[in-house]
């Protein structure tokens, strides 16, 4: 009852709040669509110079979807003023490539490419030299893949996890600030005056943002899957799950929070030390990759757990039992936070 | 006559300032009682001992014959606190109708108590408007009916009148009394006005967490030699040393 009262005032004031309700519901679809287009963005064909190159490798190249600039003769400074990503020579016999090397990793790939074309041509000279005719191109291994297909990108992997972000982030944030308004307007005072429970209290708050929370879960993971085309193999149902504990986890550390900030402000201050972390250790750069004492780090981030169940079940597919662990994981720091929560709230009133 | 608030040797301490020293004090039943003092005398720690919001060090509050903190006994006490707290982005009739739902009424009855707690201070023609829209003064009298709202025996209210208008003050005095007299509400106020103090029916003086002289306008005037209250508080104050 009391705890309805309270749910129907959170939502009342959320709803008077357009810019917030924008907040949580727009600004994720506004990010993601920007992140779609980073990471789905087609690469631009790399631009080389050849100088005393044979016809057939130049061929070879262009296949590779090269961009082939014939050069009489060119040095450095060519590379530099005609702004070609590398420059392959034929001199005396052997091939000297200089890279222009403002983008390392294109480069290297730009290296590994021409060496490719190179071997290839090679090949189809010696072949030609023994009489068997060898036609490379048609070589094509046939692959098969356990998740996803040819067409995935880094992409498919990166909006499961900014999902849960969105909402660890917007619920967090909201949730807090929206406690710390009570606070200091002394309305939380106030309500500890009147027979409510702190549990009831509490979790009317849960309640209420973890609504917001599957609202926003549901409006994002539509999005994503008709317009951005995610895959979204597992179930909805399980997303929404993980999202609503994720919300629950958020919540809880951001209404403790507020306790340690006196202002708006000292509340978005936490942003840098709370949030920002979390989004290094949800597998945007790969777990095995991190030092030993980071992974152990890496635990003890709510963030990480919802990720990777959000992973599993969006990109792999897989059911319940394959995220019953991260689940287990987020009640914990769920069921720690509330606790808390009720514990901190004793300074209102004592009994 | 009953006594509502019993206070029996109080002390409280914040960190290593002695906030409360020793203080006891009975309020009867039916009668505006006011804690008078300079701020930061410790009359609102006072209040939010009475309430239940924290605990005292030592000594004990009764309420209604009911040690605090207690939940039994927060229905029956009406809290109005130094600030406003409202929630502005709501109307003043959903700022009641929020408060009136924390308590056990009915919709019936929560609607009737909406209506009584508005025309008491005189805000049935503003409910509809956001509280953010509203005057001072206009935010004082809501919070004094979010006070009011469950018909609660015991109305405790800290400074009442700070930062409103002297014709308001003038009305939230009329209503205290007309409370006491009509609905035989025990009233506790605070104030560091002592114009004010004159209109109570017992005060306590309070400064630096003690309670230095008590007893009805009319007592302390006569037993101090004193003209006007002001005065009282300053004899008072050399003889409690």
């Amino acid at each position: 009852m009391r705890t309805t009262a309270i749910m129907t005032r959170i939502f009342r004031e959320m709803f008077r709040d357009k810019r917030t309700v924008a907040l949580l519901f727009v600004a994720p679809l506004f990010i993601l669509t920007l992140m779609y287009f980073f990471f789905n963005g087609e690469a631009t064909d790399p631009k080389l110079g050849v100088v005393n190159v044979d016809e057939s490798l130049i061929e070879i190249l262009e296949e590779q979807d090269f961009q082939i600039e014939v050069y009489e003769q060119a040095d450095r400074a060519t590379v530099v003023s005609d702004n070609l990503d590398g420059m392959l020579e034929m001199k005396d016999g052997t091939y000297s490539l200089i890279l222009q090397n403002s983008d390392p990793s294109s480069a290297k790939t730009l290296r590994l490419k021409v060496n490719q074309a190179i071997a290839a041509q090679m090949q189809t000279k010696l072949a030609g030299q023994l009489g068997i005719n060898l036609n490379l191109t048609e070589i094509d291994i046939d692959t098969d893949y356990v998740y996803g297909d040819s067409e995935s990108g880094y992409f498919e992997i990166l909006g499961p996890i900014l999902i849960g972000f969105f909402v660890f982030f917007f619920v967090f944030l909201i949730a807090g600030i929206n406690l710390l308004k009570e606070r200091t307007s002394g309305t939380l005072e106030r309500i500890m005056t009147t027979p409510v429970r702190r549990w009831e209290f509490l979790t009317a708050y849960l309640a209420g943002y973890g609504v917001f929370a599957v609202i926003q879960t549901l409006i994002v993971v539509i999005y994503s899957v008709t317009v951005l085309d995610i895959v979204l193999e597992g179930s909805i149902w399980h997303v929404i799950l993980i999202n609503l504990l994720l919300a629950l986890v958020a919540l809880t550390i951001g209404t403790l929070l507020s306790t340690f900030a006196s202002s708006e402000f000292q509340m978005v201050q936490f942003i840098p030390v709370v949030v920002i972390p979390q989004i290094l250790f949800v597998g945007i750069i790969p777990l095995e990759w991190m030092a030993g004492w980071l992974q152990v780090l890496a635990k003890f981030m709510p963030v990480h757990y919802a990720a990777n169940a959000l992973k599993e079940v969006m990109y792999k597919g897989e059911g319940l039992s394959a995220i019953s662990g991260d689940l287990l994981a987020l009640s914990i720091f769920a069921v720690v936070f509330i606790i808390l929560n009720l514990l901190s709230l004793r300074r209102y009133r004592r009994v | 006559m009953s006594i509502s608030i019993k206070v029996d040797k109080v002390s409280k301490s914040f960190g290593k300032k002695q906030v409360l020293k020793d203080i006891s004090l009975e309020i009867e039943e039916g009668k505006i009682y006011g804690f008078i003092g300079p701020s930061g005398a410790g009359k609102t720690t006072l209040v939010r001992l009475i309430v239940g919001m924290d605990r005292p060090d030592s000594g004990t509050i009764t309420v209604l014959n009911k040690q605090v903190p207690s939940m039994e006994i927060l229905p029956e006490i009406g809290y109005m606190a130094q600030s406003d707290a409202l929630y502005n982005d709501l109307t003043g009739e959903e700022n009641l109708k929020f408060f009136a739902s924390l308590y056990k009424l009915n919709k019936k009855q929560q609607k009737e108590r909406i209506e009584y707690a508005a025309s008491l201070v005189n805000l049935n023609s503003d409910l509809k408007r956001r509280v953010s829209v509203y005057s001072g003064g206009m935010k004082r009298r809501l919070s004094l009916a979010i006070a009011l709202i469950q018909d609660p025996k015991i109305l405790i209210l800290d400074e009442p009148t700070v930062g409103i208008d002297p014709e308001l003050r003038v009305g939230v005095w009329q209503e205290l009394k007309r409370l006491r007299d009509e609905a035989g509400k025990t009233i506790l106020v605070t104030t560091h006005v002592m114009d004010e103090a004159e209109k109570c029916d017992y005060i306590g003086m309070v400064r630096d967490g003690s309670l230095i002289t008590k007893g009805t306008p009319k007592q302390l005037k006569e037993f101090y030699q004193a003209g006007n209250l002001d005065e009282v508080f300053f004899k008072a104050g050399r003889e409690f040393q």
